[in-house]
């Protein structure tokens, strides 16, 4: 493994070829806000929360710093005020879905987002896909799944699935950021496999 | 649609993984939507998770999971369409057959959709059904259309 050295916010870290630009940082003990990404988890650049500032030559392109590989002489800059405004717009589009996440909470008093910023469509979920990678990569169960697409797009469990390992695992429910996972499952069980509950 | 059926379906694709979406789309082809049981053998045969077939299915509108009828009615709703009185065809036609856009009757014989542009505004008002295009259709006309259909 080739080792790379680069820059992040004035700070020079040490990173092994192949690991993605919030790896590094995290390994400096940078922190860099994020919902979708999981260290189990192929990165999956859903929430775009983690977005930073990469110099290239004269310009800064901004780039996901969950699916962005390392290169040598990178200078990453991880706060700055165009970022701080994407990442507002970002957290208040997410609470407009689901405005009592607690992360998202947090997220926004940092950040500054009005929860308020957007009509509400409380669809809750917010797209993470945490619960349907971690059932897939790391439980191999492939319990839920994504279904439709654009802004139809939800989890659904499979009843077939769910009724036989859930109940045993339920590993998924605390990565998800809203809560919102558990009360699909819930339905699932009430509508699919309801004297388990009983 | 039976097992063997199916199963032929995949063994013409060499049984790989990467043709799901062929398969599947010639599966919707013949029986015009995607039970649950096929996909779960569809599953199984390319050991694919039904979670992940399921996402392709419900993504793509090709795709159906519910029962279609034997034909498909689309009515474009078009600019061109809709001055010349596509609107007035939409109603007609789904008088006749008693179902409203994107639903099937209950005899499987109609599927009824909108569709935005079919391209041949010329000759539009357009229905176009099993895709074959019936252009400057009058709404006295739209019966003896749809009665030419079994």
């Amino acid at each position: 493994m080739k080792e790379i050295t680069l820059n992040i916010d004035e700070q020079n870290v040490q990173a092994k070829e192949g690991m993605t630009v919030l790896e590094a940082a995290q390994s400096a003990g940078i922190s860099i806000p994020k919902l979708c990404h999981h260290e189990k988890l192929i990165p999956f650049g859903g929430c775009r929360l983690c977005l930073v500032e990469v110099e290239s030559g004269r310009w800064t392109k901004l780039v996901v710093s969950c699916v962005y590989a390392v290169e040598n002489g990178l200078v990453v800059r991880t706060r700055s005020e165009k970022i701080d405004r994407i990442r507002k717009t970002l957290l208040e589009l997410l609470l407009a879905h689901a405005p009592n996440s607690q992360q998202l909470q947090d997220l926004a008093v940092e950040y500054g987002a009005n929860k308020d910023q957007f009509d509400k469509e409380s669809s809750f979920c917010i797209h993470c896909g945490l619960c349907v990678r971690y059932c897939a990569e790391v439980k191999q169960l492939n319990a839920v799944g994504f279904i439709d697409r654009g802004i139809n797009k939800e989890i659904c469990f499979i009843p077939e699935i769910a009724s036989k390992e859930c109940k045993g695992c339920m590993e998924c429910f605390p990565l998800c950021p809203t809560s919102y996972l558990q009360a699909a499952f819930v339905l699932t069980e009430a509508m699919a496999f309801p004297e388990a509950s009983s | 649609m039976n097992n063997e059926r199916i199963d032929q379906i995949i063994n013409n694709h060499q049984a790989e993984a990467s043709s799901l979406i062929q398969v599947l789309l010639e599966i919707q082809s013949e029986n015009h939507w995607l039970p649950k049981e096929v996909l779960e053998r569809v599953s199984n045969k390319f050991q694919v998770p039904l979670t992940r077939v399921m996402h392709i299915a419900s993504f793509y509108k090709a795709f159906s999971l519910v029962p279609k009828g034997r034909h498909q009615v689309h009515i474009c709703m078009g600019t061109a369409c809709h001055v010349r009185g596509a609107t007035r065809i939409l109603e007609t036609v789904e008088d006749l057959t008693g179902i409203k856009s994107g639903e099937t009757d209950l005899d499987l014989k109609f599927s009824l959709e909108t569709v935005n542009c079919l391209g041949c505004c010329a000759l539009g008002p357009v229905m176009e059904i099993d895709g074959k295009t019936h252009g400057k259709v009058s709404t006295s006309g739209t019966a003896d259309v749809l009665n030419s259909y079994e």
